[in-house]
């Protein structure tokens, strides 16, 4: 058991998982010799050497194009994308191939690849480095698409990833990289890919988050625990799609009121998707509308004005306590 | 300080057999009477099943479909000099090749009717991928098997086809980029049939040659008479050869012609004229290749009356076994989303059941 961030528990998956598994590799921009540009994946180059750990063109289509083709040939690549920003360029591997080989051929050919991004905002970077588009992939019949809020989470998810037979964007909030740290045990341990994860129960309501959000949504709870002895059921969602709303539904059943916090915009965004679960499975049970805290619907800001455009504790609470007190 | 050249380059083109059936017999492969048959065999075959597709498609009992008529020298020479464990990554007008690879002729029926049964292999390890309908993607799927034959250390080869509207595509360009930086075991086959729908080859690119845009990648390139089914045979072989002994990837650009329209969705006489293809169909591959066997003493007028014979035989009982009646469950799509079952897969495949009992309830 060692305390990690999440970039040390990230490496700790790839290198265990390719420790065990021959066919696992890693690809992407600057992933090998520079060891990727937030660190992730250095010393793999080291272990693996340079047929493993692969540093390709700047091309992010080829880059998944080509994962396609190793996944198909039996191999297991982690491609990196080194910006979620930039990973719509290779959104036409994506949805033509990557999402549908299965479907295509009834099962016959699979195309079992992880493609790892950092997405989200909070650390001052250029433009297209900021945003949150996890719908853009979760919409996608055939995509898995999971995201981790912590170093014990993203360890056991990203390997759960790996082997599973299915594309899975795995989805880094790049701002909760070096944000805490976390006890990660040595030994291998993984969690399921679609299923949430309850992390705290309570009985008044039910605060719904993913992501970097997480951390904002906790600490918001604790502020309203203490404030007014509210006793708050806390859900991380971990896997975006396929989401698993049984979890979500049953937890609404039971405390009636419901706060989403995403930090993507607002229109379309998971957070809608979930109410509308809701709506599907517990609406006799609410006793308050389901509230969205999200992002806006505008580009998003240059970090000159970052700050207030993500939600963060403060406006959580103020959430929490709107929905709590709605009569 | 006065400009000097620092680089020099130069696309070599290939034809061996014209389209009168001459023959330079310095260049003319070996293929032997039975090899040569054969492939003449297959092209035939191609032929007729595409000739039966498009009336199948006129009387409403096909779907739309992109007709390979007139290309089948490209793809049938080449799939014969694959070998089992290479990988064949078609784009949409490599009939003739998948039917050598072993592919059934009810695939080809069954996919364009509207059946995903239709890219089910009979055997997964026949290595041919279903068809690329975006085009160009396929070819940086080829980089990445072809990588994984150097992951492996087998001598397994890619071998991707692409069209000459593919040329303009990022797919063809970063996929052949990846391959020559690894220099990966990856044949490319640029079937350059000078239409992409409508638009001509000369409004395609201003380049000069499409061969050449493998130059830039680092690549050794060739031009050939794509409906010379003996220039591509020597082509092929090299490039296959090159990329199985280490030598990495190959680009070839086979000049051949769209004899018939784009799919059956489309109407040529929109955009290119009767004489255009007059002038195309006096080149086409079977006329010269025919030629070339009875110049050889191979082929004769009774052996092509019972080929001609035997191909439609083949092919009326691929159709009657295609139009057999099948029971094909409506909801099989819900059993292919994931690899893993999901709950949210899991109650739209009830909804789904439960509309299609109500409805046939109901009527």
């Amino acid at each position: 058991m060692a305390k990690l961030n999440m970039v040390q528990a990230i490496n700790l998956a790839l290198r265990q998982e390719m420790d065990k598994d021959a066919t696992v590799l890693v690809l992407g921009q600057d992933v090998a010799v520079d060891g990727g540009v937030f660190r992730l994946t250095e010393g793999l180059l080291e272990r693996f050497g340079p047929l493993r750990v692969v540093d390709t063109p700047l091309a992010e289509s080829g880059i998944l194009g080509s994962s396609i083709g190793m996944a198909l040939a039996g191999l297991k690549p982690v491609c990196e994308m080194q910006f979620s920003g930039f990973s719509y360029l290779m959104m036409g591997q994506f949805e033509a191939h990557a999402t549908r080989m299965r479907a295509r051929t009834q099962g016959q050919l699979g195309v079992p690849l992880v493609i790892r991004m950092p997405y989200g905002g909070g650390v001052r970077a250029l433009e297209h480095h900021s945003e949150s588009r996890e719908v853009l992939y979760a919409h996608l019949p055939g995509a898995k698409v999971v995201i981790p809020s912590g170093p014990r989470n993203a360890r056991a998810l990203l390997i759960a990833a790996i082997r599973d037979p299915d594309p899975v964007v795995f989805m880094e909030p790049k701002h909760s990289y070096r944000a805490f740290r976390e006890e990660v045990p040595d030994e291998e341990e993984t969690m399921p890919i679609g299923k949430c994860q309850v992390v705290q129960e309570g009985s008044d309501l039910t605060l719904v988050s993913w992501g970097a959000m997480m951390r904002p949504a906790l600490k918001a709870a604790a502020e309203v625990e203490q404030k007014r002895g509210a006793s708050l059921e806390i859900i991380d969602v971990l896997t975006m799609a396929p989401l698993d709303s049984d979890t979500i539904a049953e937890s609404v059943r039971k405390t009636g009121r419901c706060v989403i916090v995403q930090e993507a915009p607002r229109s379309y965004g998971a957070s809608s998707e979930i109410t509308a679960q809701i709506n599907d499975k517990a609406l006799m049970h609410l006793e308050a509308p389901v509230k969205r805290l999200t992002g806006y619907d505008v580009v998003t800001p240059y970090f000159g004005r970052e700050k207030n455009y993500i939600p963060d504790a403060a406006r959580v609470v103020h959430g929490i306590e709107e929905t709590l007190d709605f009569q | 300080m006065p400009k000097k050249p620092i680089a020099k380059f130069s696309v070599p083109y290939l034809q061996i057999l014209d389209e009168h059936g001459k023959v330079d017999a310095k260049l003319e492969p070996d293929l032997g009477q039975e090899r040569a048959v054969e492939m003449y065999r297959w092209m035939r075959l191609a032929r007729e099943l595409d000739e039966r597709m498009l009336k199948l498609q006129r009387q409403g009992r096909l779907g739309t479909f992109p007709p390979c008529t007139g290309q089948e020298a490209v793809s049938v020479p080449t799939a014969m000099l694959m070998r089992p464990g290479d990988w064949f990554v078609g784009a949409f007008r490599e009939l003739g090749g998948r039917l050598v690879r072993g592919e059934p002729l009810t695939a080809t029926l069954d996919y364009y009717n509207g059946w995903e049964e239709g890219n089910v292999l009979p055997d997964k390890d026949l290595r041919i991928l279903p068809t690329s309908v975006v085009i160009g993607c396929q070819i940086e799927h080829a980089a990445g098997l072809a990588y994984a034959s150097r992951y492996k250390g087998t001598d397994e080869v890619a071998v991707a086809f692409i069209g000459d509207g593919g040329t303009s595509e990022g797919g063809f360009h970063e996929g052949l980029n990846f391959a020559a930086v690894w220099q990966a075991p990856m044949v490319t086959i640029c079937q350059n049939n000078q239409w992409a729908i409508s638009i001509p080859r000369a409004e395609q690119t201003h380049s000069e040659t499409l061969a050449q845009k493998g130059i830039a990648y680092g690549m050794p390139v060739l031009q050939i008479d794509g409906n010379d089914p003996l220039a591509v045979w020597v082509a092929v072989e090299e490039a296959i050869g090159r990329a199985r002994t280490g030598g990495g990837p190959t680009f070839i650009e086979a000049v051949t012609y769209r004899l018939l329209m784009h799919t059956t969705a489309d109407d040529p006489k929109k955009y290119r004229t009767p004489e255009d293809e007059k002038c195309a169909w006096d080149k086409e591959p079977l006329l010269r290749t025919r030629k070339w066997l009875t110049g050889k003493g191979w082929w004769d007028d009774a052996a092509e009356e019972a080929l001609l014979a035997e191909v439609k035989a083949r092919v009326e009982a691929a159709v009657k076994e295609f139009e057999a009646p099948k029971d094909r469950a409506q909801d099989e799509p819900f059993r292919h989303v994931y690899g893993t079952r999901h709950a949210v897969i899991d109650e739209q495949h009830r909804d789904f059941l439960a509309n299609i009992a109500r409805e046939a309830e109901h009527g």
